[in-house]
């Protein structure tokens, strides 16, 4: 079994340790015996979604978000397509506002890529924070590190969980992240994958189902150090 | 005679000894009684400055740039102000300047050396007023604090602006720092390093990768590290300035060396980024007009004892203590442990207070797999975040013992370790682990 995980411009989107996401999944295939490639695409590159089983959009600077998002109008059809027919796809910080309609800031309004019926707007200061979550998904509390100045309305998309610690999406309902078929949007960094290994699991079982069919089981790993790590956030801030 | 400026020197000078009484480290407090007492005192204060104030700001590299700028200048026979602990916000800044005032409330200074926290500007500038400002280089740092490099770069650009005199001494192998040096219309002086000196390492994180004039992605003929290096824009035609102080003939090694005007500078450091914080200073006092004919003189002698590479010898260990507080640094720490090809262990310490940054996520932006290697005999997490450390060197297969108590660690790799130690730490760590390391030293029975 193989999986391509394509990284869209970590050129410009970068910013809060992405490259441990990449580097998680990665191993975590590895360590399974599941073959593992991640493609980095820069702006100019042209983006074949059909080779590609996870694709993951991180976090830029909102100059750098900019730049980005003019080549995503050129993308979005094909991506819309991948996403629709079931394509596994996290996207973190930036790269969850770029999954909405668009991302109204002082500065202008950034057209999103419009994969998911949600917004952002900018408000008032920055929510900066570790943070926790209770997910349905898992068993596992997800914990992360937020900072960001835009507040996402879901609408009527599930959220990635409730949040036990932190702001999360706006700051006042109370929920954090996306969930809309097998998309995964949420603020949290830190990077998000390592500490929450069932998360990183969730993805590549996703990607491996669809690749593979159904009756595809993922091998359970040594995930010890990643319990503690993710137990001690836990500790520490819900008390 | 001014009572209330000299009442603020006084009630400074007090409580900065008590607190070395105490064991602590006061001088932001003794900054902040003195504005209390008297808000104009920086400013009157700084305007006694006989010669010319210098501020050393960007993100690595400033304390040991602005301390060596001072020891220079003091090496021409100059007397200096200086926040040489590295106090570097308002509080910080006053401090250096009312604890070295005299109990008649006035400055007997040529210069004054200032390092200043990047978003602390806005506020010291004004103030003080600099004459020179050296730029070392801006990299990600803190992001949770200072948000993205941008915001940076935005209040810097404002401030020098607010100078118009002042001469910009730049980094001109960062295109970041030489962008705004350049773009700023005050006189620039530019330093920097025209050959490859080290072995690239490709996968390292490097910012402001896109032109910051135009937005099209800069062309580089080679990296020193990070994004230093020489660059040029193909659409838009800025490039890296041709240095007025470049380092030549460089050597790195248990010793630096490099060539700059005709002149051989050499100093007992480990670290190649050591070799722009040499240039900064000297390109800085030759700026102030001074031939620096005393300038080897000063780093023959030049030991700061301020956690900087700083070396201990304790029941047969040789330590190596480093400060190493984001993934540019960190990345440069990892190259000056590799150039000991000795077997050798390593003891990494993260914390996330206030002051480190709450948020870690930097740690995965560094290239901790150039440890997989044979001459790393053992790697110990400790501090605060030990356990994201641990999780992060899992993640490219380097094994590693957690210890979260800081002297545990330490005492453990003394007694168990190959007697080369490297002890990595972040900001708030570096002076507890510091002190740990002076108390073992000194014990003369092994408890």
């Amino acid at each position: 079994m193989k999986l391509t995980i394509g990284h869209l411009y970590p050129d410009l989107l970068n910013l809060y340790g992405d490259r441990g996401n990449i580097q998680c999944l990665m191993k975590r295939c590895l360590w399974r015996g599941i073959q593992a490639e991640t493609i980095a695409y820069e702006l100019n590159d042209r983006i074949d979604f059909s080779a590609l089983d996870i694709v993951l959009l991180g976090g830029g600077s909102d100059r750098e978000q900019m730049l980005v998002c003019e080549k995503l109008k050129e993308i979005q059809k094909d991506f819309k397509a991948y996403v629709e027919d079931g394509g596994v796809v996290i996207a973190i910080c930036g790269g969850y506002q770029l999954l909405g309609n668009y991302y109204k800031t002082d500065q202008g309004t950034i057209t999103g890529l419009e994969l998911v019926d949600m917004y952002t707007e900018q408000g008032e200061g920055r929510l900066i924070s570790n943070i926790v979550l209770k997910s349905d998904l898992f068993e596992m509390p997800v914990v992360g590190f937020e900072n960001h100045g835009g507040r996402t309305c879901i609408g009527a998309n599930k959220p990635l969980g409730k949040v036990l610690y932190g702001s999360g999406n706006d700051g006042k309902t109370g929920y954090e992240g996306v969930v809309y078929k097998n998309v995964i949007g949420t603020y949290l960094h830190g990077p998000l994958l390592p500490k929450n290994p069932q998360l990183a699991d969730w993805l590549i079982s996703r990607a491996l189902k669809k690749k593979y069919g159904n009756d595809v089981e993922l091998e359970a790993l040594e995930d010890w150090q990643e319990k503690e790590a993710n137990d001690y956030i836990c500790a520490r801030f819900l008390k | 005679m001014n009572i209330r400026r000299i009442a603020a020197v006084w009630a400074a000078k007090a409580v900065g000894y008590a607190c070395k009484k105490m064991g602590r480290q006061g001088v932001t407090w003794a900054g902040k009684i003195a504005l209390k007492i008297y808000p104009p005192v920086l400013r009157e204060l700084a305007k006694e400055v006989r010669g010319g104030i210098f501020v050393v700001c960007g993100t690595n590299g400033k304390t040991t740039t602005n301390n060596m700028l001072c020891s220079a200048l003091e090496a021409e026979g100059q007397k200096v102000i200086c926040n040489h602990t590295g106090s570097n916000m308002l509080n910080g800044v006053v401090a250096a300047f009312v604890l070295g005032a005299g109990l008649n409330g006035h400055l007997d200074a040529d210069y004054a050396c200032i390092e200043a926290d990047e978003a602390s500007t806005k506020y010291i500038f004004p103030e003080i007023q600099p004459d020179y400002m050296v730029m070392t280089n801006l990299f990600r740092d803190q992001l949770d604090r200072y948000g993205e490099i941008d915001i940076t770069m935005n209040i810097l650009e404002t401030m020098i602006r607010t100078q118009p005199e002042m001469k910009v001494i730049v980094n001109g192998d960062d295109a970041l720092s030489a962008y705004l040096a350049m773009e700023s219309g005050n006189p620039c002086v530019y330093y920097g390093i025209s050959r490859p000196v080290m072995k690239n390492e490709t996968n390292e994180i490097r910012e402001g990768r896109f032109c910051k004039r135009c937005g099209a992605k800069l062309e580089y003929s080679f990296y020193h590290y990070s994004q230093l290096g020489d660059y040029l824009c193909p659409e838009c035609g800025f490039k890296r300035p041709e240095p007025d102080y470049d380092a030549s003939d460089v050597k790195v090694g248990d010793r630096l060396s490099f060539r700059v005007e005709d002149r051989l500078i050499s100093a007992n450091y480990k670290g190649f980024y050591n070799v722009y914080n040499i240039l900064a200073a000297y390109a800085g006092i030759r700026c102030a007009g001074f031939g620096a004919e005393h300038f080897q003189d000063m780093l023959n002698k030049f030991n700061p004892e301020n956690g900087r590479m700083e070396q201990f010898r304790i029941r047969g260990t040789g330590i190596v203590l480093n400060l190493a507080k984001n993934p540019a640094g960190f990345n440069q720490n990892i190259s000056a442990v590799m150039q000991d090809t000795a077997p050798k262990d390593v003891i990494i310490v993260i914390n996330d207070n206030a002051q480190d940054g709450i948020d870690i996520s930097w740690l995965w932006d560094v290239d901790f797999d150039r440890f997989r290697e044979e001459s790393i005999r053992s790697v110990t997490v400790s501090g605060i975040r030990c356990q994201d450390m641990r999780l992060r060197l899992k993640y490219v297969d380097i094994p590693s013992e957690l210890e979260e108590d800081v002297e545990t660690a330490i005492r453990k790799r003394i007694e168990d370790g190959v007697g080369n130690l490297y002890v990595l730490v972040n900001y708030t760590a570096l002076f507890s682990t510091r002190n740990i390391l002076k108390k073992l030293e000194g014990e003369k029975v092994w408890k």
